[in-house]
């Protein structure tokens, strides 16, 4: 079943679909003014933009963490503002988020931090089962050896690494990455991005990963979209881009 | 002025809806019941040295400070009967609600405040698990039934407390003292006193979480968070044991 998903014939079905994005806060903050999206099965979408332009806001209302003023969001074909709480989770569960700051619970151990979700949606898993899936995701992003310790214990790069891995428990779908490389060292940043390849290699996940970070972009990136002022101004690959007309997109190369 | 009125009225809206919310959820499954037990233990089993150290105190200072009243008008037999009486009906539940509010609504307060700030509670309603449940409705339920527990604890503390106070001046056996005390208390005194205990607890938990789980974002509104959370824990406290005693009062004329 999980294989007939990912038939790569099936590349071009947008699994992600979003027209007309508005989002305000307040009466004078417009962060997204009409946004629109399509990311296809099995792509990795990088979106670029300064900070504060709206990026994490933008994934945010792809899973309903925030809600837009106005316009069309359909993951997997279903049109997010007309879920019910049920449904939403149903989708949610599909999908796996990645945050900036990792967000894994400080009062667990990483064991319990991956058992978390997974004992929660698989209630009929034994725990040998639950053990087997926690060492495999754990395996995955190279940090078996990190089970027992607490978050506090961890350094940044490993905390992204364990935040990636109790998203793979749940085997998304759909990974949104909220600026996976930033406040981390050059190499450590390459580490991750190349995870995050393997892992869309690995799994046939759909990305979308956002980031100011260039050479992430660069190796994850199989097409990039550049969101300012709340719109999306330019898309192509890395190398379109690179050679873009506009001398603001070209500045991002720099 | 106007803005001021209008956040007041915001802010009562949004507690009735936090309140409501709970009443929902509570019955619905799945029950956390793990996490539940994990809460009783440090709201009611972390508490108990610091009730205890408090209890003692009222007790001894109770007796000590009347003491004198009662001497003078010859009535020193009084004595543990109106200790029991003052400590149970009223000193013990509120000066214990207010530990409580002090120790565990800011705790409280800030743990949730701090998971919201670094998007913790997001990470929990993304991976389609409902963070109320598992955050608010189990150290809200805990608190209603640990309260009332440590308020009973203080009570017996207390009544030690009293004894050894009254053996400062006089010589009475434990036995006398406590059948002199226990004599005094009829059902009025005791169940009216341990039923608004309840609603303590209730606004206690309440209060903390919804301050920590509404916090906006900055480190700075977690110490807000926790800050606000003690005050509105220990103003709800007064004000519920106000309504309480008119109501007994109502109740119960004597």
């Amino acid at each position: 079943m999980q294989e007939d998903i990912h038939t790569p014939n099936n590349t071009t079905t947008p699994v992600i679909y979003v027209k007309g994005l508005y989002k305000s806060f307040g009466k004078d903050n417009h962060v997204l003014k009409g946004v629109d999206l399509v990311v296809h099965k099995g792509e990795n979408l990088v979106v670029l933009g300064k900070s504060g332009s709206g990026k994490s806001i933008a994934i945010k209302c792809l899973v309903g963490l925030v809600v837009a003023d106005e316009g069309e969001i359909k993951v997997f074909d279903q049109e997010i503002s007309g879920l019910d709480n049920k449904q939403l989770n149903e989708v949610r569960v599909r999908i796996g988020f990645l945050f900036q700051n990792s967000a894994l619970y400080d009062s667990m151990t990483v064991r319990q931090n991956l058992e978390f979700p997974l004992k929660r949606h698989s209630k009929e898993l034994s725990s040998q089962q639950v053990n087997d899936a926690v060492t495999a995701a754990l395996d995955s992003v190279g940090l078996v050896e990190a089970i027992d310790k607490m978050p506090s214990e961890l350094s940044g790069g490993m905390r992204k690494r364990i935040g990636l891995a109790r998203t793979l428990i749940l085997n998304p779908e759909i990974i949104l990455y909220d600026e996976p490389t930033t406040g981390l060292d050059t190499i450590t940043s390459r580490e991750i991005s190349e995870l995050i390849l393997n892992i869309q290699k690995k799994n046939k996940t759909t990305s979308v990963i956002i980031t100011h970070d260039m050479p992430c972009a660069k190796l994850t990136g199989d097409r990039l979209v550049i969101l300012k002022d709340g719109v999306i101004t330019a898309e192509g690959t890395y190398d379109e881009l690179e050679k873009s007309d506009d001398e603001w997109v070209r500045s991002f190369f720099i | 002025m106007v803005i001021s009125l209008k956040n007041i009225f915001t802010d009562a809206g949004n507690v009735t809806l936090f309140t409501a919310r709970f009443f929902k959820e509570v019955l619905k499954p799945p029950f956390e019941i793990k996490e539940l037990l994990r809460q009783c233990y440090v709201i009611g089993y972390k508490s108990l040295p610091l009730v205890a150290i408090t209890g003692f105190i009222m007790g001894l200072v109770l007796t000590l400070q009347s003491r004198p009243t009662l001497v003078e008008f010859g009535a020193e037999s009084w004595l543990p009967g109106m200790v029991a009486l003052s400590l149970i009906r009223e000193i013990a539940p509120v000066i214990t609600a207010l530990i409580c509010a002090g120790k565990i609504s800011s705790g409280i307060g800030a743990e949730l405040g701090s998971m919201k700030v670094t998007e913790q509670i997001d990470a929990m309603e993304v991976s389609g698990i409902n963070p109320y449940k598992y955050l608010v409705v189990t150290r809200v339920l805990a608190t209603t039934m640990m309260v009332p527990l440590l308020v009973i604890f203080a009570d017996a503390v207390g009544m030690i407390g009293g004894y050894a106070g009254i053996n400062i001046h006089s010589d009475v056996g434990l036995f006398r003292f406590f059948a002199q005390a226990l004599q005094n208390l009829e059902f009025i005194d005791v169940v009216p006193a341990t039923i608004k205990t309840f609603f303590f607890g209730f606004s206690i938990g309440l209060i903390g979480c919804y301050k920590g789980y509404t916090a906006a974002n900055g480190t700075e509104s977690v110490g807000k968070a926790a800050n606000s959370a003690v005050v509105a824990a220990s103003l709800s406290i007064f004000i519920i044991d106000m309504l309480a005693v008119q109501i007994t009062d109502l109740f119960f004329p004597i």
